[in-house]
């Protein structure tokens, strides 16, 4: 049991979960295979002192699989292995696994393990009478006993039913050496060829071995072959049950562990700005958070790609490194398509701060796809993740499978803190606010790239169609692309209408213009005003002239009559006098 | 050649090792069990009938020198090498079918 905490699993890095259901299941003691991802989903390794049935169709990696429990078992564990093969020679094994750095021979020398290859030719063997497989007891026997042997790996048994005529007494010899192994206490793997039917072997090896069972698979959909590992039964401890995702490259077998166990990685409120200071303000000013999943959807054309771009340059500027997957484009034409709106990413990659991983989806299923993120990420250690665009995948897988990839792909990153930003193509119309892949349910922020075609001319548009945890704007905001970058402009929304790109610029500029004439007509309703002011204003100034000269006619002609008046009465009198007329008779006179 | 057992009891026919006609045989066995007894006592018959004077059988008893297995790829106990003449033959069983022996010895035509 001690052996398990050397798991060279990189995944057990936060993962105190599986660690803590080894404990509980420590009445079974286990023996650690050191394949990377199986110990995690037997927990913590094949039952030890049994044997393990290893069963799957020609190339599922069988082979592979016991070896490496033999090497790593030697190399990790420190317990020496006895490897009895039945289809390969010494020889080609050591050949064929001195690609992934083992050298048999040296474990040979130094008497860690032993190799024997059986070799069974039926036509070269006659049958009479009564026999049993005391030889391979023998062999195998004096193997473990030179090398004080704790696993042995047999493979494959099926050879003996091809090279032996007596099927009854080769089954009673398997039953006994199973029995023998177990009595020996020693860790088997015994591989098998999986059988045509519903059979997990052919020839039935799994009556008698019960204590564990492990089914590797290689299928190949779309002419892509996946490779995937099943724990078919385990007697006396929890397993994962699942299909996992398996796969074989350059350090051995890996086996992914789906690591959506428990939604339980951790969370930050550190933000992380998208490069685009106009979508921080959209996104509550900040960004996006740190470890978050970003789902960039739109259809072809619409930006998606610089705006992942321009979230990579970012986390570059800051001095952090981030990984940038491409499944459509090479590395340099990423580079130069970048540089032609200001952004130069070719800086950043020859700091080493940039990593680009360009593949096309159909080179490998999505399980490899899957691995070689996982090592990339393990590799590069990363604070930001780029998968431009996930939709290419479904050249590889249907809907589901895809799902379920990105599922575990978020809940690796996310358990690392990575913030990932996914591009996604949206075929069809424009208005279409439902990803191909289904993912979006899975994303914390979700951006939506949108053309709206107007006035012959098709325009970006930018909304926040969802962002967990923040309040984000609910406006649209037009995507500019230029040689200074992206650049996130109002729209302009007029009465029941957006104008975007010329339409706004003509709209504003017909704004601008009615504006003047509004100003103008405004500026002669004022001019009109002051003109019909001034003529009030003279007209009361020449009333007033009049009323003064009334007044001053009035003045004069009150003395006038005075004065007319006074001279008429002095007339009188004189005229009076003139006459000597009778003062009496003045008034009565004519 | 280190033998664990060379039968004792064919002494006579030891100068058909060098006969070009001879016969070399190696019998494998593990521990001294009746079915290895069996397979050695039909042998011998078996070689007097048809090889007399010209063969010579070597036991071997994989429990004493185990790591001779692997040399004759041997797996099932008892089982008869034929070395000599080319090419090798084996014959697994206890040897009580004494045609299937002739026939794997080509002693007799198939």
């Amino acid at each position: 049991m001690k052996g398990l905490r050397h798991g060279r699993a990189p995944t057990h890095k936060g993962r105190p979960a599986a660690r803590e259901n080894v404990k509980l299941h420590a009445g079974l003691a286990k023996c650690p295979t050191g394949i990377s991802g199986l110990d995690e989903i037997t927990q913590g390794g094949l039952p030890r002192g049994r044997p393990t049935l290893i069963c799957g169709g020609a190339g599922s990696g069988k082979t592979l699989l016991a070896m490496e429990f033999i090497i790593r078992g030697i190399l990790d564990f420190g317990e020496p292995g006895v490897f009895m093969a039945f289809e390969e020679t010494a020889e080609e094994l050591t050949q064929n696994v001195a690609s992934l750095g083992f050298d048999i021979a040296a474990l040979v020398r130094r008497k860690k393990m032993a190799v024997d290859y059986v070799h069974v030719e039926r036509s070269e063997i006659e049958e009479t009478g009564e026999y049993n497989l005391e030889g391979l007891f023998v062999r195998l026997d004096s193997m473990i006993r030179q090398t004080g042997a704790q696993r042995v790996a047999i493979d494959s048994l099926e050879a003996l039913f091809a090279g032996l005529p007596n099927e009854a007494i080769l089954r009673a010899e398997l039953r006994r050496l199973f029995r023998w192994l177990k009595d020996k206490g020693v860790t088997t793997v015994i591989t098998a060829e999986q059988g045509r039917n519903s059979n997990l072997t052919r020839h039935g090896l799994e009556e008698y071995i019960s204590d564990c069972v492990i089914l590797l698979d290689h299928r190949i959909t779309n002419q892509v072959a996946t490779r995937r590992l099943r724990i078919v039964k385990y007697r006396g401890s929890a397993h994962g049950t699942n299909e996992y995702p398996t796969m074989i490259d350059e350090t051995g077998l890996s086996v992914l562990p789906i690591s959506s166990l428990g939604l339980n990685y951790p969370v930050v409120k550190d933000r992380v700005p998208t490069g685009v200071p106009r979508l921080d303000a959209m996104l509550g000013g900040k960004g996006y958070y740190r470890g978050s999943s970003v789902l960039v959807s739109g259809t072809a054309g619409s930006g998606k790609s610089s705006l992942a771009a321009a979230f990579a340059d970012s986390v570059c500027r800051r001095g952090e490194r981030c990984l940038y997957l491409s499944f459509e484009e090479a590395p340099s034409q990423i580079v130069r398509n970048m540089a032609s709106i200001g952004m130069d990413l070719g800086r950043w990659e020859r700091q080493g701060s940039l990593k680009f991983h360009s593949a096309r989806s159909t080179l490998c299923g999505l399980e490899q796809h899957l691995v070689s993120l996982h090592k990339l990420v393990n590799r590069f250690e990363p604070t930001a993740v780029v998968l431009d665009p996930v939709t290419n995948l479904s050249a590889v897988g249907d809907l589901d499978d895809i799902k379920s990839m990105l599922t575990r792909v978020i809940d690796f990153l996310k358990g690392r803190l990575i913030t990932a930003v996914f591009t996604s193509l949206t075929e069809g119309d424009a208005a279409s606010e439902r990803t191909d892949v289904g993912i979006s349910s899975l994303m914390d922020t979700w951006l939506l790239l949108q053309m709206v075609e107007s006035n012959n001319e098709r325009n970006r548009v930018l909304y926040v169609l969802k962002s967990r945890g923040m309040a984000h704007s609910n406006q649209m905001r037009e995507f500019v692309l230029s040689d200074r970058g992206i650049e996130l402009v109002d729209v302009y929304t007029g009465p029941g209408r957006v104008y975007t790109g010329s339409a706004r610029v003509s709209q504003v500029a017909a704004d601008r213009a009615e504006a003047l004439v509004q100003e103008q007509a405004a500026q002669r309703r004022r001019r009109e005003l002051d003109r019909q002011r001034l003529t009030l204003e003279a007209q009361i100034a020449s009333l007033r002239s009049q009323l003064d000269a009334a007044v001053a006619e009035l003045k004069t002609g009150t003395a006038q009559d005075k004065a007319r008046l006074q001279t008429l009465t002095h007339d009188r009198q004189a005229l009076a006098r003139l006459r000597r007329a009778d003062r009496t008779t003045r008034g009565n006179g004519t | 050649m280190t033998m664990t057992t060379v039968a004792q009891q064919n002494k006579a026919h030891r100068p058909s090792v060098h006969d070009p006609e001879g016969w070399k045989l190696r019998l494998y066995i593990a521990g001294q069990t009746p079915r290895g007894a069996t397979a050695f006592a039909n042998l011998k018959r078996i070689c007097e009938e048809h090889l007399a004077g010209r063969y010579e059988i070597e036991v071997i008893d994989l429990l004493k020198s185990p790591k001779l297995a692997a040399g004759d790829q041997i797996l099932a106990v008892p089982t008869l090498v034929r070395k000599l003449p080319q090419p090798m033959k084996k014959i697994i069983g206890d040897l009580s079918n004494e045609l299937r022996v002739l026939v794997g010895l080509d002693l007799v035509a198939r």
